[in-house]
């Protein structure tokens, strides 16, 4: 039982590390601009492509790592010089419109070049197994992700809580017009954040992409998760996301792992094989409406 | 923003597409186009869908992004009567409205305490749990959904022949449609546009906005549940599909295309894109590629269309 | 001494490392005029805030005709009894100066429930009457069918005052009644404010001294959040930290 927990938490903790790279570029998106980019989802989708075929093509997952991530960002570049710098100013009715046909022209694309079939991506062989960690067995794959994730969390802290241009993007994530009125290129600024925050999108896909499967349609249900983790946390800040996806990350995995375990112990079989599974799968929802419902703001309001 | 007006010309619009509509199930079954007798019953369907956000969005001013909850709802509150033996839509269908209103007013209650992205993001979130919630209820169908046995009775008639569902969907838009019309003139109604331009002031003027912004959301969820009910009889199934954000996103942009705010915006949207969809499925697999770059299209070079319709939103 | 109509206790209020507001008493007597003056930055905007129920203040109380509201939303105040106009005009400019003042008169509590989803608002004459007599009470008769955008800006801010008074409040709270407003307009708004001053209490703010002097039967002086002084005109006229406040120390 231990054990079990033990291996769950590490899942969670990795699940949550994952969605932290998908939020932390989202949360500043809609914190420094209040543009709501739904496509966010798709940058992870098509990022996972780009790493899965690169990956195929170069017959190394490293190199498609590699690849792929340069792929989306300029993806990411592209989107924001011709599409995304418009819809700033525009009210978010427009900006949910926008970025809701880039999602259906991601999604019929990826299906176009890449087929409607799931693409495989296979780990590095040397960490294809599992490795022991004191005294059970965990996939030495999922130790290297939850490794690559506390390294960007913890760049990104220095990036964004020591560095001069971190110092601008919480100060346009706290008060734009301030910001801009004080000479500092925010339009520059985002477009910056906006690239980085897609080759992490892509990043994540890659990483996640043998534990997932590469599919169409793959980024709508991690991008409401990441949401879940932006209205947790508060919409622009960084702290903010990573307390949230952590979270959200372990709520989930072992709400999923152990809930099913927790009601037969408490209910009748029957009960808990019906109420188990949807308990679980709304866990996250409903601790997203209890804070809502104390903290309308998150746990961490980036804006006074 | 002024409070809405009808044109002039509106009126004898309505009637004339109304006794089209009266005609079109003989008209078609006269030309042994029997099939598109069920197609017309969607873009109605789809058309009181979108007229419910519509009250919301438009008339309300809240940007809700997971109104396909109700919508969903409503069609399992239906499938759910019928097969506890619930086959009258007289009984059935204030039932399906009553349950999706309930939902709405308990996601509104919670979702309303916020504003602009958060709400947005919000309505998403809870909508998806809602998908969650269907798709894991195993004794409702799960992932297959839960299908409804027959079309259901109303009072005497039955619903099963395509035209007699056609004309009780035509019915129930219609009455939908002088509600709004009532409405948008009433007390509620000026209220809540007045709120939508400028809640603060409301405030100011003693109105306790959120509990009108409260029913105006609960309003929209249960006339979405109607549309949901009526769904479930045309296909004959309550799908966990009909709950997926992109369904909320579908009726977003049936509204936004055919007018935020407009008493006949979401009828306008609904026709024009399920008509769309109809006309690009034959033309080529991959019509989402060219019904996105439209809508793009609609964003970039006709912003006028979409903001301007809404008025200007204050801060 | 009767019981004061607006009763402020001991407010305070903090903003981070700043006091805002420190233990600030302040009353308004039922019929009065009670001008509320300051330097820029004094603290003004926030006591307004606090009175209206826009802001919770970290202490204190603040008292309105007899019952503590301090707990209480602005919507809630207004239902009491208290109205307020903005310092930056805000009234629905897309509405007819008529559709304005109805929706105030709509939405007091004797107008009866907003929750009317079928009969046309429009038809009901009682209260587009009453709207009518607040327009005509405040000069704007020849204009109640402009759309409010279209009125000018001294127009816009005595609609303002309609809106406010068709609330049928106990007090009228005026943030800054004349500001913006060209020497012509603001004459024709002290009038305004006397005529109206005959029927309801008045709690003014404002940075027009001459108007403030004109129309006010006591003032209170409001300086780094601290309540200096409160008076008559004359009194507030002669004090010697009013003076220090507004002269500089260098006498």
């Amino acid at each position: 039982m231990i054990q079990l927990v033990l291996e769950q938490a590490l899942n969670g903790l990795q699940f949550g590390l994952m969605l932290f790279l998908l939020a932390a570029g989202l949360t500043l998106v809609f914190g420094i601009m209040d543009c709501i980019n739904l496509a966010h989802g798709s940058l992870y989708m098509v990022g996972a492509y780009f790493v899965a075929a690169a990956a195929q093509a170069a017959d190394s997952f490293w190199i498609g790592l590699g690849a792929g991530v340069a792929g989306a960002a300029v993806l990411g570049l592209l989107l924001e010089l011709s599409l995304f710098r418009q819809l700033y100013k525009r009210d978010h009715l427009s900006q949910v419109l926008a970025t809701f046909a880039l999602i259906l022209i991601a999604n019929e694309a990826v299906r176009w070049i890449w087929g409607p079939a799931a693409l495989m991506l296979n780990p590095p062989e040397a960490l294809s197994g599992p490795v022991e960690i004191g005294g059970f067995f965990y996939p030495a794959y999922r130790l290297v992700i939850i490794a690559f994730g506390l390294a960007v969390a913890g760049l990104l802290y220095l990036l964004v809580a020591k560095s001069r241009v971190g110092m601008w993007v919480r100060a346009g994530a706290s008060n734009r017009e301030m910001t801009e009125a004080l000479g500092i290129n925010v339009q520059g600024l985002f477009t910056a954040v906006f690239v980085f925050g897609a080759a992490l999108c892509a990043l994540a896909g890659g990483l996640l992409g043998p534990l997932l499967a590469v599919q169409v349609g793959m980024g709508e249900s991690v991008l409401i998760l990441a949401f879940v983790v932006i209205i947790i946390g508060g919409i622009g800040s960084i702290r903010g996301a990573l307390v949230g996806s952590l979270i959200v990350g372990t709520v989930d995995t072992l709400g999923r792992a152990l809930l099913p375990t927790l009601l037969r112990a408490l209910l009748p079989a029957d009960a808990a094989a019906t109420l188990g599974p949807a308990l679980a799968s709304i866990l996250i929802y409903l601790l997203m409406a209890g804070i809502l419902f104390f903290k309308p703001q998150g746990l961490f309001p980036a804006r006074a | 923003m002024a409070f809405y007006r009808p044109a002039t010309y509106q009126k004898p619009v309505v009637l004339a597409l109304l006794l089209a509509l009266l005609a079109l199930p003989p008209a078609l079954t006269a030309f042994g186009q029997e099939f598109y007798i069920g197609f017309a019953t969607r873009v109605l369907i789809f058309a009181l869908a979108a007229s419910s956000l519509n009250l919301v969005l438009g008339f309300g001013g809240m940007f809700s992004l997971g109104h396909a909850a109700f919508f969903g709802a409503g069609a399992y509150a239906a499938a759910i009567c019928m097969s506890s033996g619930i086959a009258d839509a007289l009984l059935a269908f204030p039932l399906a409205m009553a349950a999706a209103g309930l939902l709405a007013l308990v996601v509104g209650a919670i979702s309303l305490r916020t504003r602009g992205v958060y709400f947005i993001m919000i309505t998403l979130a809870f909508a998806q749990m809602a998908y969650y919630l269907f798709v894991s209820a195993r004794s409702w169908g799960g992932d297959d959904g839960l299908p409804l046995a027959s079309r259901m009775m109303l009072g005497g008639f039955s619903l099963t022949s395509d035209s007699a569902l056609f004309y009780a969907t035509l019915g129930c838009l219609a009455l939908v449609m002088v509600f709004f019309g009532r409405l948008a003139d009433a007390r509620f109604g000026r209220v809540i546009q007045a709120i939508r331009e400028n809640e603060t002031r409301m405030e100011a003027l003693g109105y306790p906005v959120f509990r009108y912004r409260l029913i105006c959301f609960a309003l929209g969820g249960a006339l979405a549940g109607l549309a949901g009910a009526l769904l479930a009889n045309l296909t004959g199934l309550a799908s966990p599909n009909l709950l997926q954000w992109t369904q909320s996103g579908t009726l977003l942009v049936m509204v936004i295309i055919g007018g935020v705010g407009y008493l006949y915006g979401g009828v306008v949207g609904a026709v024009i894109l399920l008509m769309l969809e109809e006309s690009l499925v034959g033309v080529t697999e991959h019509w989402h590629i060219a019904l996105g770059l439209l809508l793009l299209g609609v964003v970039l070079f006709a912003p006028k269309g979409v903001a301007a319709l809404f008025g200007k939103r204050h801060d | 001494m009767t019981e004061a109509l607006l009763d402020v206790r001991n407010l305070s209020r903090r903003f981070a490392a700043v006091d805002a507001l420190q233990a600030v008493n302040f009353s308004v007597e039922a019929g009065e005029v009670h001008a509320l003056i300051g330097p820029n930055g004094a603290g003004k905007t926030t006591f307004i805030h606090h009175v209206s129920g826009a802001l919770q203040p970290d202490s204190g109380s603040v008292h309105f005709a007899g019952r503590d509201v301090t707990k209480l939303s602005m919507h809630q105040r207004v239902a009491v009894g208290m109205a307020r106009s903005y310092q930056i005009t805000n009234v629905f400019l897309g509405l007819s100066a008529l559709d304005n003042v109805a929706l105030a008169v709509q939405g007091r509590q004797d107008a009866g429930s907003s929750f009317r989803f079928w009969r046309p608002a429009r038809s009901e004459t009682a209260m587009f009457e009453e709207a009518r007599s607040y327009l005509e009470q405040t000069g704007l008769a020849q204009r109640i069918d402009t759309i409010a955008g279209n009125l000018a800006h001294g127009e816009q801010r005595a609609l303002e005052l309609a809106m406010a008074l068709a609330t049928k409040p106990k007090m009228l709270l005026l943030d800054e009644p004349m500001a913006g407003t060209g020497p012509e307009e603001s004459a024709r708004m002290v009038e305004l404010i006397e005529h109206l001053a005959r029927h309801v209490t008045i709690l003014l703010v404002e940075h027009d001294m001459a108007a403030v002097f004109r129309l006010a039967d006591r003032i209170s002086v409001l300086v780094n959040g601290r309540l200096i002084c409160t008076g008559t005109p004359d009194d507030v006229r002669a004090d010697p930290e009013v003076r220090r406040a507004y002269l500089g120390d260098h006498l």
